[in-house]
């Protein structure tokens, strides 16, 4: 502590803190040293070393020195901002100063933490403290810009995680717009026969939910729909939503039926099918498909391609069909928005080697629901591609694609789980067949997990751990003729097995959606390596994004199980409700904003606003920056060429400050510089 | 106290991507020179092309200007637009004599403090062996006049 | 386009039909290949085993003499083998300073040098494949082989090592397939496309060397190939010329014929068979060459209209969509 300086009429009176953080920065920052150094700027009038700033006591120290030693600045030397920039700002607001008049130097995880050499980290230390002090002279006081909370929400995607966010929002009284690309909700589980591990039939507890959603009035159910555009900012999103001609009118159709059964034409379905069923022209995807109004696919209708039929128009009952309906395009305001897209499979087509798509008895594991389902197209029997056989031996392969450096890193995560499913589904239904699952590792995490592994291992399923190296029908022994032939190393027992079985099922990985990133574009949100949206931090917001007011849900995020993914979907809800209940958010003040006295109108910076948030006023030929789009990346006031744009809180004469302060052991190697 | 040469690097971090890196590889204790001083700006769009040339005619060895990749800009493509400055800039410093090992740019995102502190030990290397900036010298001709090629920009 | 030209010790004698056939076939798609001068064998993989040092500066001196003609600097080797060695080598001397050292000690002694990575090594098939593309080669055809099914077989040396810039799939490898799709044939899917023929085994142990060959035989003749297509030329010569021995070893009776693939090409370009070598090979491709018709088949159709079908639809594949 030293003795208090008076500063000269105009100066500001900074006080400093330099943090021990116990030993974490004492341990290699000579802090005494740099407490002391640092009185020597003339802006600092109170200079003071503590074991620990973010405490309570630490924090007095702060409100204190403001009231009684009538500080005007203060800076505290310790950890991240990103760690107690928040705790500082409002110690300095207890103690009467704007918040915004502080600045931190983090002196920990940039210096003290990252070299053992004593005296450069000390030396280093005093640069960023002299930095901070000469920054922080230039602060002026700032204030945080309330925004609204409009209380609808858009949830895009009709899956379980959008399934179960709209229903709790909804439930709790708030309005939902629920946005579903096909023409039902219910998505990938909609697909699955039963549900690990307790073996639920998959439809019996899905159907109910998706049931409370066409009835829940809060609900506005727009399905065959698709978000064209996003604009505008947290709380105050306005949306178009495309909602697709079904040709069939929604006010007039009872669902009957009736032309899904009379239509002529035949299509393969490989999106609930899989790719092994076939469905009509007009469709329903599944009988309990929500709404349960049609669709008719116009790429695939006899009518449309060719002009001849309408037999679906003649048989409907309600004369609900209604061939030139068009794209209706749909405008409305949210205040947040929750993201729940969903998963693809992955493709086995990229792996060759295990034939899938070449050989005709390999299926994918989505396939494979398909046909166990009892509404699927073979009545819930297993069987070959000729419909007929039942097969006496059945290879599963688990990690298709994932855990693979070729294609996937990552694990899926569900397919182990799934795996096991389907030798026990196999043992159900073909009680003589034998089972093989080929593992690499059993990953059974969940609740009960381990314990349906367990209840596999009874049922005589035969696991043999080796990644297979290869599907083939090359048969080269007699007993393989027909056959297909699994090739892998069986590490356990050191040999290479082949092993001559009927049918193969590949349980592919889960991937991101093909056109993840472009819909990441168009909530100017991002995708990490994989595909996946980037949440905004893997372990404390799993369910947030960079983006304030946009929110994820389910495998959208990274491969995920039933239980995690209505878990996050009741999260995003929870963090919507949390926002709306507030119904004013406070938004940083880190904004542009153009002296407009001094703008030539040149117009650079209009396009350079990835928010669209500069607008030029053609009457007094200048631009405009309009403060609640700007999000304050400071593209603009970086490109201004007549310098006219200020971007608070990092204005150029604040960075330049902090530029010198940084510098202050070197010396310019210039003639006499002037004052920037 | 060694009398090498320890050049002064100038990094301009921003917010959401690179500083969080450097903040990661702080607190995975990954040991790198120290020789980088950070700047925090909102976002790598941000960083004029003036900063840079103050920093180096202040006296500092180097800048280090450091985005998110590109894709995943906090601000969508404010990245990209540091990318365009840059690239015009590095030819300014081309034309200066500046070598351009002094200033960087770089993609960090905040899970790659490996990376940060990996491409600050390889720009402090590189530029210790280049030795200090003299601005004088290059720039300015040695005698105080703008230097000849820079006239004619 | 020039491209230098190594044709290797078997092209000379027992895979001759591969060496005219590539001549044949090089002018209508634009390539001069220009022979180096006074190469040497490359020694195979008998040399390797034996010496290494020796045997790399034996590969190094075709590289420094394909260097130093100064025509191009590809090198296309028809030859697997030899390609493998050139290609292994040129990385070799890249990678390991002491090698690299010896080697230059060596060609020194011959009044040569050779700087790595001056020599871009291709095989034949990439050449065609890559370099031409199969646009090109479609335009050229004027004989279709319609009718004609062919295995396509890699052999194991083109597609791998993986991790030494293979220009085609190592498991799968589909340039091959490609070459012959686009020369009117029908490909058939051959799963044993890239598997060892069993190489110099058929010296060292005959028994391992007809059973791996019987399995290629077999694969063929279960999907009804008409001939095997090959770009090696000690695949075409196990393939071909110990197919009596796999049949007597094993009592089968497969007689497929074995051909190079630029003979398939070279058909189809309308340049006569016997320009092309046909009638060296041992198994007659005469029989599979009667199999030719004018006009394409016609495509099989798979489901029948008005049956009741059990069956459930196979998924396509990428190129079909």
């Amino acid at each position: 502590m030293s003795d208090i300086k008076e500063s000269p009429a105009g100066q500001e009176r900074v006080g400093v803190y330099v943090c021990h953080c116990g030993s974490n920065i004492a341990g290699t920052i000579n802090v005494d040293e740099v407490s002391k150094w640092i009185e020597s700027n003339p802006n600092v009038v109170v200079s003071r070393h503590y074991e620990f700033m973010c405490s309570s006591t630490g924090q007095e120290l702060i409100e204190k020195d403001i009231k009684e030693k009538g500080l005007t600045r203060v800076v505290v030397a310790s950890c991240s901002p990103h760690m107690h920039e928040k705790t500082f700002r409002e110690a300095t607001q207890r103690g009467g100063l704007n918040p915004f008049l502080f600045e931190m130097a983090n002196i920990r995880e940039h210096d003290s933490w990252a070299t053992n050499n004593k005296e450069a980290a000390t030396t280093k230390a005093k640069a960023l403290v002299n930095a901070a002090v000469e920054r922080v002279v230039h602060h002026v006081p700032l204030e945080k810009i309330p925004v609204d909370i409009n209380p609808n929400t858009m949830i895009v995607g009709g899956g379980i995680a959008g399934i179960t966010a709209a229903l709790e929002l909804a439930e709790a009284g708030h309005h939902v717009y629920l946005v579903e690309r096909e023409g039902t909700i219910g998505g990938h589980m909609a697909q699955i026969d039963k549900t690990f591990p307790t073996l639920d039939c998959s439809a019996c507890i899905l159907t109910p939910k998706m049931v409370d959603v066409g009835q829940n009035d809060n609900i506005t159910l727009l399905t065959y729909s698709e978000v064209e555009s996003v604009d505008g900012y947290i709380g105050n999103f306005n949306i178009t939503v495309r909602k697709k001609a079904r040709c069939v009118d929604e006010e007039l159709c009872t669902s009957c039926g009736i032309c899904e059964e009379k239509c002529p034409q035949k299509v393969l379905d490989d999106n609930y099918g899989a790719g092994i069923s076939y469905r009509k022209a007009i469709y329903r995807a599944f009988p309990q498909a929500v709404p349960g109004y049609p669709v008719l696919d116009k790429e695939n209708c006899t009518y449309f391609q060719t002009g001849k039929c309408k037999v679906c128009e003649k048989v409907c009952p309600t004369s609900a069909i209604d061939y030139e309906q068009e794209d209706q395009l749909i405008n409305f305001n949210v205040g947040n928005i929750i993201l729940a897209t969903g998963y693809d499979l992955f493709d086995a087509r990229r792996i060759p080697q295990y034939g899938y798509g070449r050989l005709a008895n390999v299926f994918t594991s989505l396939q494979f629901e398909r046909m166990v389902n009892a509404s699927g197209p073979t009545g819930g029997h297993i069987v070959l591609r000729d419909g007929v056989t039942e097969p006496e031996s059945i290879a599963i392969v688990h990690c298709v694609g994932s855990r693979d450096q070729n294609y996937n890193e990552y694990c899926s995560k569900v397919c182990c789980m799934y795996s096991l499913k389907f030798a026990h589904l196999v043992h159900e239904h073909l009680p003589e067949a034998e089972v093989y699952n080929y593992y690499i590792d059993m990953r059974t995490p969940g609740k009960g997990y381990e314990e349906f592994y367990h209840r596999l291992l009874k049922e005589g399923t035969h696991f043999i751990r080796g990644k297979v190296a290869e599907i083939t029908d090359a048969d080269r022994k007699p007993g393989e003729e027909g056959k297909l032939i699994v090739q892998a190393e069986n590490t356990l027992l050191g040999i290479q097995q082949r092993n001559a079985v009927d049918m193969v099922i590949l349980s592919s990985g889960i991937q991101a959606r093909h056109d993840a990133e472009e819909v990441s574009k168009l909530f100017k949100m991002g995708c990490d390596y994989d595909g996946f949206f980037n949440e905004r931090h893997p372990k404390l917001a799993p369910v947030s994004t960079m983006t304030d007011g946009i929110f994820i849900a389910g495998a959208c995020q990274g491969p995920k199980d039933i239980p995690d993914t209505v878990a996050q979907g009741g999260a995003a809800a929870s963090q919507v409700a949390k926002l709306i209940s507030q119904g004013t958010v406070m938004m940083e003040p880190v904004r542009a904003s153009i002296r407009e006295d001094e703008c030539s109108g040149c117009r650079i910076c209009n396009n350079l606003c990835p928010y669209n948030a500069i607008e030029f006023d053609e009457e007094k030929k200048v631009s405009h920056v309009v403060t609640a789009l700007c999000q304050g990346c400071g593209t603009c006031v970086a490109a201004c060429p007549s310098g006219v744009i200020d971007g608070a809180h990092f204005t150029n004469t604040q960075v330049l400050a902090e530029l010198k302060g940084i510098l202050w052991d070197v010396e310019a190697d210039v003639p006499a510089m002037e004052e920037v | 106290m060694s009398d090498q040469f320890e050049p002064v690097i100038v990094g301009f971090l921003c917010n959401w991507c690179s500083y969080r890196a450097a903040d990661l590889a702080g607190t995975a204790r990954i040991k790198y020179a120290p020789n980088l001083r950070v700047i925090r700006v909102m976002c790598s769009g941000r960083v004029d092309p003036q900063f840079v040339l103050q920093a180096l005619r202040s006296g500092a060895d180097g800048v280090l200007i450091a985005g998110c990749h590109p894709g995943e800009c906090h601000y969508v493509n404010g990245n990209i637009k540091a990318l365009r400055r840059f690239t015009l800039l590095r030819k300014t410093l081309e034309q200066w004599g500046i070598e351009q090992e002094r200033v960087q740019l770089l993609w960090a995102s905040a899970s790659e403090g490996t990376v940060l502190a990996a491409a600050v030990d390889r720009m402090t290397e590189q530029i210790k062996a280049l030795g200090p900036l003299r601005w004088s010298q290059k720039v300015l001709g040695g005698n105080g006049a703008v230097h000849p090629v820079a006239e004619e920009v | 386009m020039k491209y230098g030209y190594y044709p290797g010790c078997s092209l000379e004698k027992n895979a001759r039909a591969y060496h005219v056939s590539t001549m044949a076939v090089a002018k209508p798609l634009g390539i001069e290949f220009v022979e180096v001068d006074d190469w040497n064998c490359c020694g195979a993989t008998e040399m390797i085993a034996i010496e290494k040092i020796p045997a790399y500066a034996l590969v190094s001196r075709n590289l420094a003499l394909a260097a130093k003609q100064n025509g191009s600097t590809n090198l296309v080797a028809p030859c697997s083998a030899c390609y493998l060695n050139l290609k292994k080598v040129d990385h070799y001397l890249a990678e390991n300073k002491q090698l690299k050292e010896k080697v230059d000690q060596a060609l020194e002694a011959g009044g040569l040098s050779y700087q790595p990575g001056t020599i871009n090594v291709q095989h034949l098939l990439e050449t065609i494949a890559v370099d031409i593309g199969y646009e090109a080669i479609k335009e050229k055809v004027v004989k279709p082989l319609y009718n004609l099914r062919v295995a396509p077989y890699y052999g194991c040396l083109v597609p791998r090592p993986a991790n030494m810039e293979r220009f085609d799939d190592p498991e799968h490898p589909t340039s091959l397939d490609k070459i012959i799709k686009n020369l009117g044939a029908t490909v058939i899917d051959f799963p044993l496309k890239a598997q060892c023929c069993g190489g110099h085994m058929t010296q060292i142990s005959e028994n391992t060397a007809l059973e791996l060959i019987r399995r290629l035989l077999k694969n063929a003749a279960d999907y009804e190939a008409d001939m095997i297509a090959t770009l090696c030329p000690m695949c075409q010569l196990n393939l071909d010329a110990y197919q009596d021995a796999v049949n007597a070893h094993f009592g089968t009776n497969y007689k497929i014929p074995v051909v190079y693939f630029t003979q398939l090409m070279g058909l189809a370009f309308g340049i006569p068979a016997n320009e092309l070598g046909f009638g060296k090979e041992i198994v007659s491709a005469q029989p599979a060459l009667d199999k030719i018709t004018e006009e394409a088949p016609k495509p099989v159709r798979t489901r029948e209209r008005g049956k009741q079908h059990t069956e459930l639809p196979m998924p396509t594949q990428a190129e079909e969509e």
